[in-house]
């Protein structure tokens, strides 16, 4: 009798402590996934999803794959946007000497008016590749908000920093310094 | 082990409050139904045994007694109603106008109470970690408090006999001794047939039982609680459940969002219809519509075109090759739908975005005089513009939208909402002049200027919003409430009832129980008893009661 009951009680405790499990996996299942904002960029450590985009001003495409094995900076930009316009000088200033190490950087242009950033371009005189994103879908892809922002991707495709906000000359050298290959 | 032995014979589980087979309360347990001596007894879950009640040993007993609990189920029930209901006070994050800054916009508009509401996070209350976690808390309690009531009482009802204890009996709500040799059991088990009753017997004790599964409702309904719940869960899967929303400028063509850039729609013309009021077809709402300031909008429509895209894999940003799929038009309520199962609904629109505007060039002091015009397309313009006589006139600077800032013209967005130029003229012979044009806004910049470029006609196009939905969870969360209904149902219309007759050396024993409506049993019992010597029962609580008031008031109840 008691041996049944023993029995009885142990096929208890696994249907009670299988049971809790599910639920409790269901709970933390719902919970992080509520949690997860919808906001921000793609995250760091994960690899860069692919794109590819017209250069501004030429037919010339550039496939982000392509470019393994070197570190790249995408910024995300328009000609709407203040900030933006501040940080391009500090890119310019640090981009022939980080070309030579082996770090490309590839500011991508949300307008929808050639006429508008080629007057900015004009003005500017940049001399990295500019790229036309104008249906957004890069945008999207990499869940950019508010811009400008920054992503510093390593030799081998990973994300190892995202800046949201405008970077300072200083600050942009040590993240370009983070993804330059070593070689 | 301490399971319970009855005098019947039977071996209940450790915590039975009545004997399964014969109902004989076992003393030692009488306190978990809160039954007192000299009372009725409590008939909850048929005095089953509750593992919950009596069953703690491991930290697992424990959190599934806790939620076992119906005070616990009730106390997250009323947290949960307190919680939702704070959360309508104020209006949540996502409802706020476009563009306001949630960290001020709760004090600047509701003061400090406000400020309170925002700081505590109720502004996005439904997502909450802790709102979430309360649903799943009821989630868990109604799966395990429905587990740990249903298996005992199920068990509990197929296992009864006819044959019952004394003492259950006795104390039964409604109960009615006889004395009397002459009773027509026939006759009983006749009356007891024609009203759709069970009959079961042992040694001429009979259980007469109907609508048993009526108990089971409220289990029914809970289980379509938690499908329901499992659905509303279900949204966070994206391959469930996605709502997206697109912007598309008439003549634009965009990638529809959330099909991973296979989809994309043409907006070939957004219309907006108003009631006209001369139509005859409308003449029924001829007097609400006078009551209306202005025009009353029928039809809200999309004509699109949609396409899908052929270079795969798909490389997100690269010009597609799109080939055409069908034309389609979203109207409200009639969505365009894809074959992915996403649907794009008519949700919004914005009117009048500038698309071109054209200029003519004439003297500065007589607007009468026109050396010629021309038109600047504000999506794609040109860097130059070459009127008839030779003059040729260069767009310096565009500004989608500008607004002046420190006296400088700036551009604040990409959409052609408030254009502005900064045109060069050059007339052939004649000196470079520089103007500055926009909606109400002439500047001429070095004040010397001979010619003006003056605004004379504009185009502008309307933009669609469209929402993109689908949404695989309705059909789950649907099918959850019809199983809600279905319990609702089941449990309220019909009873669960029961009568026990006890022949005894000198007469007869009547006894009977239902989960309600009681005054139905009783007529249930009285029709059956007629005819058959046996003497209608009483109902024993109702004669407690009444017997009190007559006690409070000395006023005699005409009830009977």
């Amino acid at each position: 009798m008691s041996e049944k009951s023993s029995k009885k009680k142990k096929k208890r405790l696994i249907f009670r402590t299988s049971l809790l499990l599910i639920m409790l996996s269901l709970i933390v299942f719902a919970v992080v996934s509520a949690l997860q904002d919808d906001d921000v960029t793609v995250a760091e450590g994960e690899m860069a999803p692919n794109f590819a985009l017209k250069k501004f001003g030429s037919d010339e495409t550039v496939e982000l794959k392509d470019l393994r094995g070197k570190g790249v900076m995408i910024n995300f930009w328009a000609t709407y946007c203040e900030p933006c316009k501040e940080e391009m000088p500090y890119m310019e200033e640090l981009y022939p000497e980080y070309k030579e190490k082996g770090v490309e950087i590839l500011a991508i242009n949300l307008d929808t008016t050639d006429i508008v950033v080629n007057q900015f371009l004009r003005e500017y005189q940049l001399s990295f590749p500019i790229l036309q994103d104008e249906g957004g879908q890069v945008m999207n892809l990499y869940n950019i908000g508010p811009i400008p922002s920054t992503l510093f991707i390593g030799p081998d495709g990973r994300i190892e920093e995202t800046v949201i906000g405008p970077l300072t000359l200083s600050k942009l050298e040590g993240h370009l310094k983070d993804i330059t290959p070593s070689s | 082990m301490s399971e319970i032995t009855c005098e019947c014979g039977h071996v209940n589980p450790e915590g039975t409050v009545l004997c399964e087979a014969c109902g004989k309360p076992f003393e030692e347990n009488q306190h978990l139904n809160d039954n007192k001596p000299e009372q009725l007894l409590n008939m909850r879950y048929d005095g089953s045994a509750r593992r919950s009640q009596t069953y703690q040993r491991t930290i697992v007993d424990k959190i599934w007694n806790f939620f076992s609990s119906v005070k616990i189920g009730v106390s997250i029930i009323i947290i949960l109603v307190i919680a939702s209901a704070l959360g309508t006070v104020f209006p949540q994050e996502m409802y706020l106008p476009p563009g306001s800054d949630p960290t001020t916009h709760y004090k600047e508009q509701y003061g400090i109470l406000g400020q309170i509401y925002y700081q505590l996070g109720f502004h996005n209350l439904y997502s909450s970690w802790w709102y979430l976690l309360l649903l799943a808390m009821l989630g868990v309690s109604i799966v395990i408090a429905s587990i740990d009531r249903f298996v005992p009482l199920f068990k509990t009802l197929r296992k009864q006999k006819p044959k019952r204890h004394v003492n259950f009996m006795k104390k039964q709500r409604i109960f009615g001794e006889t004395t009397s040799t002459d009773i027509d059991y026939k006759r009983l088990k006749k009356n007891l047939k024609s009203k759709r009753y069970k009959i079961h017997e042992e040694e001429g004790h009979l259980l007469a039982e109907k609508n048993r599964f009526s108990r089971w409702g409220p289990y029914v309904n809970h289980i379509g609680l938690i499908l329901v719940l499992l659905g509303a869960m279900l949204r966070f899967v994206p391959a469930m459940y996605m709502d997206e929303f697109l912007w598309v400028r008439e003549g634009e063509t965009k990638e529809i969002a959330g099909t991973d850039g296979l989809y994309y729609i043409k907006n070939e013309d957004f219309i907006l219809e108003t009631y006209d009021m001369e139509d005859e077809a409308n003449s029924q709402f001829q007097e609400s519509l006078q009551n209306q300031s202005g025009p009353v909008p029928e039809n809200y429509q999309t004509n699109a075109v949609i396409y899908e895209r052929t270079d795969l894999p798909v490389v997100p940003g690269k010009e597609p090759e799109l080939e055409k799929v069908r034309e389609a038009e979203a109207r409200v309520n009639h969505p365009i739908e894809l074959d992915n199962g996403i649907s794009l609904y008519q949700a919004s629109y914005q009117q009048n975005e500038f698309s071109s505007m054209t200029f003519k060039l004439h003297d500065k002091g007589n607007e009468d005089t026109d050396y010629g015009q021309f038109t600047v397309n504000l999506i794609e313009p040109k860097d130059e513009y070459t009127l008839d006589n030779g003059t040729t006139i260069r767009l310096e600077r565009y500004f989608p939208e500008f607004e002046l800032q420190d006296g400088e013209p700036t551009q604040v967005s990409k959409f052609p909402r408030n254009p502005a130029f900064i045109f060069e003229v050059k007339v052939p012979g004649e000196e470079t002049e520089v103007s500055f044009a926009g909606i109400g806004v002439n500047i001429d910049a070095s004040g010397e200027n001979d010619y003006k470029v003056g605004l004379v006609d504009f185009q502008t196009r309307d933009v669609t919003g469209l929402t993109v939905k689908r949404d695989y969870t309705l059909p789950i969360i649907a099918f959850g409430a019809a199983i809600f209904m279905i319990g609702v149902i089941q449990g309220m219309y019909w009873n669960h009832r029961r009568i026990w007759i006890q022949p005894k050396d000198t007469g007869v024993w009547v006894a009977g129980h239902t989960n309600k409506n009681w005054f139905a049993l009783k007529k249930d019992i009285d029709r059956i008893v007629a005819d058959t010597g046996i003497e209608p029962p009483v109902d024993q609580q109702e004669e407690k009661d009444e017997a009190e008031r007559g006690n409070d008031d000395g006023i005699i109840s005409d009830k009977q």
